[in-house]
């Protein structure tokens, strides 16, 4: 109470011009409040404590949540970015807290994903002088960031978050990085704030390429075995309906990418699965038959595409896609198509004639029930021995109706996740796919559930995962975040020991995990925990799970040597995708 | 198969932009062979030149990832053909290594070489040029007693008949025919 009466002269006195006269800290906070900012994921310092003194002043507009690592913020702001469709918020201070959130960075700007992040730099006359806790982000972040800028003045502050926040959520998104020096947050400045809406060397809103579109249009209708491979951009775009309705209107089955998933429906009788080395039989091998590959809002990634000379021969190729960059990247395409996924598809839609290939369908049919007896029911429904990590998410899926966001961490918990959870709303999967960032899945899991609290949020982790991230556990406990955590317990780092047993004669160097009791980490957190030991017990735990309140955690023990199948393996071509070895 | 490409990479003028140039060229193990930086005609807009050895493959990749930089206004890539261009040199050479015989005369009017400064010690003499010219140019100096040698990089001018300033207007106007952006 004494401070705040302390404080009303100056805020009295504060209105010059009828701009405000506040500290660059404040006009940062206004900032985020004039961009519909609610939610920062943050961890103070030295630096950036200007910014926390007044974030107190702030209560009711903008939530902060205190992360237990920059790392676990970093992640946290990209999930929400990614389950909310806005941009995601990270604050860290100066030093090793920028530096912390390298890695979380480098993974948003893989799976363009739109964060902002703030971090402090120390006082801009140290700048150079290897003061304390001072590290050169903007050199350091320069290769992982869309777009990146340090402030030294208060006066560039509004600016500088304008424009970090139209470059990130534009075009193909990305993360962005402002560093601020400590004198400019304290240094006053007369406050106004215009969105920036225009950088004339950045235009995202390319012109519809017509004639490529119209050239497309004839080739589609020409095809006989043609294939739609689409990806997040899809989901970005917020495509789904024109994609379904091309794809109807096509008769075209559909194969999604990993960031792909929940882009199209997967009980939808043209979807034929997941792409890339542990996605779906017939997508792989049918990939080479193809006459006709349209490409939309994906980039070609090596996961994908296996052995590049071998991929697709047979097929010409149209790819849509928003950066031209991406385009004839990997794969040389016959038809650039450098717009965005909704727009091209809403002026193509109309240009193609109606049509089916049920034959051609029919083929990946046969695949289905292939992979559905060598791989699907063995892993889903086995009827002996340890519990599978496939059937553990089925029972997730079933009991969830596939309504549920899921998250994942790296490894075969992730491709478990992918592969066996029936996604039926966009934007349902919130994944590491381009970093493969272990890790990952607790922040990213918080972050989901902050970011929709009307969604049930569900985080697969391996027990290798877990344990770089498990502090988040104290986020989970201080805000109460009622998100679900299962922990696939085989006490190996399994993908990597899978790639040991298949490609290094069983050398399982490294990848042996002695665990603690997870279980009593959690409940020492405050969170409901149990583990699961046999298979009859299964699903009655995970429905108590999901009717729990608030945050539980799920510790399944599994199959210990459990592989991932089908595999394109390294170096393979998609049609050699194995289903056993 | 490589060749040399001449990039003319127009940008605005913001700090860390050939950083992050560089970071392209490195992360695809490309060497700069020649590098000239300067603001252009158009004011606050600047020019790099930058010369490279890559595959007409590559050489695409590593333009649409230039462009692609925020700051970045347009990028062209040229081949040697495409565009005129020179380079200066300087040499610094001993006087009475240059005024031995009719050295000095000869390579005034061979080389088309300007005289900047005279001194009982050493000239100073300015060449402007292809490389091969100026190449040709230290070899017949090195022996008189050459003590400095220093040259700048490529400075070039397309062929081509569409202006960067068009380009710009462009910009402008496709901005302002501009849809609403995808995620809010």
């Amino acid at each position: 109470m004494y401070m705040k009466t302390e404080k009303e002269p100056e805020q009295a006195t504060a209105e010059v011009n009828g701009l405000e006269h506040i500290s660059g800290a404040e006009a940062l906070l206004n900032c985020l409040v004039e961009e519909g900012v609610d939610t920062i994921f943050g961890y103070p310092g030295g630096a950036i404590m200007p910014v926390y003194d007044k974030l107190v002043d702030y209560e009711g507009r903008l939530k902060h949540i205190l992360t237990r690592h920059e790392q676990g913020a970093a992640h946290a702001a990209q999930a929400y970015a990614m389950v909310t469709g806005k941009p995601g918020i990270c604050f860290a201070t100066s030093g090793p807290g920028a530096t912390n959130l390298v890695t979380g960075i480098a993974n948003a700007f893989l799976d363009s994903v739109p964060v902002v992040f703030i971090t402090a730099q120390v006082t801009s006359v140290l700048i150079g002088t290897d003061a304390f806790q001072e590290t050169d982000i903007i050199g350091v972040s320069m290769p992982v960031t869309k777009w990146n800028c340090q402030v030294k003045k208060s006066k560039d502050i509004p600016e500088a978050v304008a424009k970090a926040f139209y470059i990130a959520k534009t075009g193909r998104p990305g993360p962005v990085l402002v560093d601020i020096t400590k004198d400019a947050q304290l240094e006053k400045l007369d406050f106004k704030y215009n969105k920036c809406d225009y950088i004339r060397s950045y235009n995202p809103h390319i012109p519809l390429h017509t004639k490529a579109i119209e050239s497309a249009a004839i080739m589609i209708n020409h095809a006989e075995r043609p294939l739609i491979l689409a990806g997040h951009g899809v989901l970005i775009s917020g495509a789904e309906a024109e994609l379904k309705a091309f794809a109807e209107k096509t008769g075209i089955p559909v194969a999604l990418t990993l960031l792909g998933l929940s882009a199209f429906p997967s009980d939808h009788r043209l979807f034929t699965g997941m792409l890339g080395m542990h996605g779906n039989y017939g997508p792989n091998l049918l990939t080479n038959e193809a006459d006709l590959i349209i490409a939309i809002g994906m980039r070609f990634d090596d996961r994908v595409t296996g052995n590049l000379k071998k991929y697709a021969k047979k097929a010409t190729i149209i790819h849509i896609e928003i950066d031209e960059a991406e385009i004839n990247k990997n794969v040389a395409v016959d038809v650039e198509i450098n717009n965005d996924a909704k727009e091209a598809l809403k002026y193509l839609t109309p240009l193609v004639k109606a049509n089916s290939y049920e034959k051609w369908i029919r083929e990946f049919r046969i695949c289905d029930k292939t992979e559905y007896e060598k791989v699907v029911k063995p892993e889903t429904r086995p009827e002996s021995g340890e519990i599978k990590m496939g059937e553990v998410i089925k029972a997730v899926s079933d009991i969830t109706k596939g309504n549920a966001i899921i998250v994942t961490d790296v490894g075969q918990n992730q491709m478990f996740a992918a592969r066996y959870y029936k996604y039926s709303n966009p934007n349902s999967l919130v994944t590491s796919g381009g970093m493969g960032t272990m890790g990952f899945g607790l922040p990213a899991g918080i972050g989901a559930k902050i970011g929709r609290p009307d969604k049930e949020v569900i985080t697969f982790l391996g027990d290798g995962g877990f344990q770089m991230t498990i502090q988040e556990l104290g986020t989970i406990l201080q805000y109460k975040v009622p998100v679900k955590v299962v922990v696939l317990n085989n006490n190996y780092l399994g993908m990597v020991r899978q790639w040991q047993d298949m490609f290094h004669d069983k050398n399982y160097a490294s990848t042996e995990l002695v665990n603690p009791d997870f279980v009593m980490i959690s409940k020492a957190y405050g969170i409901p925990s149990k583990k699961v030991w046999n298979r009859e017990d299964l699903f009655s735990s995970v429905q108590e799970m999901i009717s729990c309140e608030g945050p539980y955690v799920l510790e399944v023990a599994v199959e210990k040597e459990g592989n991932v199948f089908p595999m394109v393996e390294p170096g393979s071509s998609v049609s050699e995708v194995r289903l056993s070895y | 198969m490589k060749q040399e490409y001449t990039i003319s990479l127009f940008t605005e003028d913001h700090i860390g932009i050939l950083g992050q140039i560089t970071i392209i060229l490195t992360r695809r193990q490309i060497n700069i062979d020649s590098f000239t930086a300067s603001e252009s005609a158009v004011k606050g807009v600047y020019l790099l030149t930058i010369v490279v050895k890559t595959t007409p493959e590559m050489i695409q990749k590593v333009a649409r990832q230039m462009e692609k930089l925020i700051d970045v206004l347009k990028v062209f890539v040229h081949t040697s053909e495409q565009i005129i261009y020179q380079e200066i040199a300087l040499f610094k050479v001993t006087t009475s290594g240059l005024m031995s015989g009719n050295i000095i005369d000869h390579i005034v009017r061979t080389y088309n070489v300007r005289i900047l400064e005279v001194s009982p010690e050493y000239m100073v003499l300015e060449k402007t040029g292809q490389r091969t010219e100026i190449n040709d140019l230290l070899a017949h100096l090195e022996p008189l007693g050459l003590l400095q040698f220093a040259k700048s990089g490529r400075v070039a001018i397309t062929r081509q008949v569409r202006e960067l300033s068009s380009y710009l207007k462009e910009m402008d106007e496709a901005n302002r025919f501009k849809t609403e952006p995808n995620m809010n």
